[in-house]
């Protein structure tokens, strides 16, 4: 068994991530994209600007009547404040790693350590927007007149758009205060139990098999050597799951019909002898080669496509190993 | 074969009902949070997640069902972030921050906040001898707008009366304290923030703010106004300048993880080192609010020295003491 420390941040193929979770077993995460984020971000500071109109509209109004402008100046400053430094923080602390934006887009903010989202992380990653987004608007309405020369602001501007456009910089897509924080924006997936394939049947013939009465091999109207099943791996079993759990329509019935063609010339079916009907003939394939697959899996023999001729059936002799000798 | 069944199909009919009773709860948890959910619901979450997960392990090594895998996988997701995201209520976790989480976070970051307070204190102690030695360093110490008139040119009943006149502001008392805390906490989190990315702008902050106040106290102390001012700083300085190091300590101590992460990636480190960092500066946000009040109101309405100074004093005895004994009693590895 691994370690959770070995585990954590390991890279998958494309944007997923592995996270080490306290009972030992890795959790595979998809990154968010870096238009989602953008996007949730514009939406959220969509909200805070209304908020902050809200607050103007709110003070102005109560200002016209005979309320205190000591109090109301101070209850403005602090509003503002609360909202410019408290939206996020406070949201994420809340929600689980979650501001409206981001839960409008499905995406979370989670530990790249695989811990309870803490305080100090939501606050660590959400003070960095000071130097992220918000200063650098700052320098872009610097003046460029007098003292302050052309030179110095685009030398602002660079070092800013470095810091704001850090994600895109990464293969991680962390922007600074995700590196400060220790966090990965992910997208939480969703994903429905579908029926096992290997015990559906198709309208067509005896109607579908409930979960207590699955088919028994011998009851299969297709039946397969091992000869025949050793052509393809797991790739291959997995392509097949997704051909046949394509919704139905003419587009995917005439898929069906070519692969069952195919793997009929490849594995030396005999057409004439026993002629096929793609769908049936193409679900019994499937659920022989998983079968198949997954016997040999158990023995430790996981054979990932059509392209690895060798499948050890035994493991080879330890070096040096000789057999004893017969006088 | 002599199994009539595949072997990964059996064990999912095995399990598949207690997946969809943890995919029950999880939806529920996920749309109206986990309080919605009955006691008995709430306690059996922890145990179906870890069935869950454990399904999933084995499921990876013996099912090639890939609609299956991704289903666990997700499941179990959803229901590692019901389990783990902090569910103590708003006020627990506030009191818990101040009690237990900033204390601890101080102490553990106690050279990087004496380093910086070395930092201030050197500019203190530069920008007073030197302005002592030749008064005309006061201009290039203290921005003219900061000091308002209270520059070596200004009369010493003039100096004195910037001390103990709360007339300008009585009227705005409370906005005034606002614009105090919101126009420090402002420059607080950008320091830290600033910190995080070379650490040498929060050195250069903490040295000329140093600067200045030296420089002012040279000037109040060659009228013979030194103890005055510095009452008249203590009754919310001891506050707001303790802050204030807490913030460069946060800096250094980010810029610490970059410079040396030790065994661990400079990312690891940054991320270990910002977290009680961040934690520093939302108590430092928290003392200059009580500083804000102290500086708005207090100073205003506490005209006497004597007191000036027992109010400061009382208060840095009241951090000292919150930071050096806060959270000691509890373990360390609880949640």
């Amino acid at each position: 068994m691994t370690s959770p420390e070995a585990v954590a941040g390991q890279r998958l193929r494309g944007g997923r991530r592995l996270l080490a979770t306290p009972e030992g077993v890795p959790l595979e995460l998809e990154l968010a994209e870096r238009g989602e984020r953008a996007g949730a971000f514009l939406i959220d500071i969509a909200f805070m600007a209304g908020a902050i109109l809200a607050l103007v509209f709110a003070v102005s109004s109560l200002a016209a009547s005979t309320w205190d402008t000591s109090w109301l100046e101070a209850l403005f400053l602090l509003a503002f404040f609360l909202l410019r430094m408290g939206y996020f923080f406070g949201f994420e602390l809340a929600w689980q790693g979650r501001t409206p934006g981001k839960r409008l887009l499905g995406l979370r903010v989670v530990d790249r350590r695989g811990g309870t989202l803490t305080v100090g992380a939501v606050a660590a990653r959400n003070m960095l927007r000071e130097v992220e987004v918000f200063l650098p608007l700052t320098f872009l309405f610097l003046p460029v007149a007098g003292t302050v020369d052309g030179w110095i602001k685009i030398a602002c501007l660079t070092w800013a758009g470095i810091l704001t456009l850090m994600p895109i910089f990464n293969r991680d897509r962390l922007r600074v205060g995700d590196m400060v924080a220790g966090t990965w924006v992910v997208t939480a997936r969703r994903s429905r139990l579908q029926q096992d394939l290997s015990v559906v049947r198709s309208a067509s013939r005896k109607g579908r098999w409930t979960m207590a009465a699955a088919p028994a091999d011998k009851e299969r109207r297709y039946r397969f050597g091992a000869a025949q099943l050793d052509v393809y791996g797991v790739a291959e079993l997995q392509v097949l799951e997704q051909v046949l759990r394509a919704p139905d329509s003419a587009t995917s019935r005439e898929t069906v019909r070519e692969v069952s063609e195919r793997i009929a010339r490849k594995i030396a079916w005999d057409v004439h002898g026993n002629p096929i009907e793609p769908r049936p003939f193409l679900e019994d394939y499937y659920a022989a080669l998983r079968a198949h697959l997954e016997h040999h899996m158990l023995f430790g023999d996981r054979r990932a496509d059509k392209h690895v001729m060798e499948v050890r059936r035994s493991s080879p002799a330890p070096k040096g190993w000789q057999p004893p000798q017969s006088k | 074969m002599s199994d009539s069944l595949i072997r990964s199909y059996r064990f999912r009919a095995e399990r598949e009902a207690q997946w969809q009773d943890l995919e029950r709860l999880v939806s529920i948890a996920e749309k109206s949070g986990a309080r919605a959910l009955s006691p008995s619901d709430l306690l059996r979450l922890p145990v179906l997640y870890r069935a869950v997960i454990s399904s999933l392990s084995v499921a990876r090594s013996i099912s090639l069902d890939a609609s299956l895998l991704d289903y666990l996988e997700s499941l179990a997701t959803r229901a590692y972030f019901q389990v783990y995201g902090s569910r103590s209520s708003p006020r627990k976790a506030v009191g818990r921050f101040f009690s237990r989480d900033l204390p601890r976070a101080v102490r553990a970051a106690r050279r990087h906040i004496l380093a910086s307070a070395l930092v201030m204190g050197a500019g203190v102690a530069l920008g007073w001898l030197l302005t002592a030695s030749d008064m005309d360093w006061f201009y290039t110490f203290v921005d003219p707008w900061l000091a308002g008139g209270r520059d070596p040119s200004a009369t010493t009943a003039y100096l004195r009366s910037t001390l103990h006149d709360a007339g300008t502001w009585k009227d705005e008392l409370v906005a005034f304290a606002s614009f105090l805390f919101t126009h420090n906490a402002g420059i607080g989190i950008l320091c830290f923030a600033l910190g995080a990315v070379f650490g040498i702008p929060v050195v250069y902050l903490l040295f000329v703010n140093g600067l200045t106040l030296g420089a002012v106290c040279a000037l109040f102390d060659s009228r013979g106004l030194g103890v005055e001012l510095l009452g008249w700083l203590a009754i919310h300085g001891t506050t707001e300048l303790f802050a204030i190091i807490l913030c460069g300590g946060a800096g250094f101590l980010l810029a610490d993880g970059m410079v040396r992460p030790g065994r661990q990636t400079r990312l690891a480190a940054l991320a270990a080192r910002g977290r009680s960092a961040a934690v520093l500066v939302l108590g430092a946000v928290a003392m200059l609010l009580v500083a804000a009040l102290l500086e708005g109101l207090g100073r205003q309405l506490v005209q006497d020295t004597g007191i000036r100074f027992v109010i400061g004093g009382a208060m840095l005895a009241f951090w000292l003491m919150v930071f050096a004994f806060g959270g000691r009693g509890e373990r360390h590895d609880e949640p």
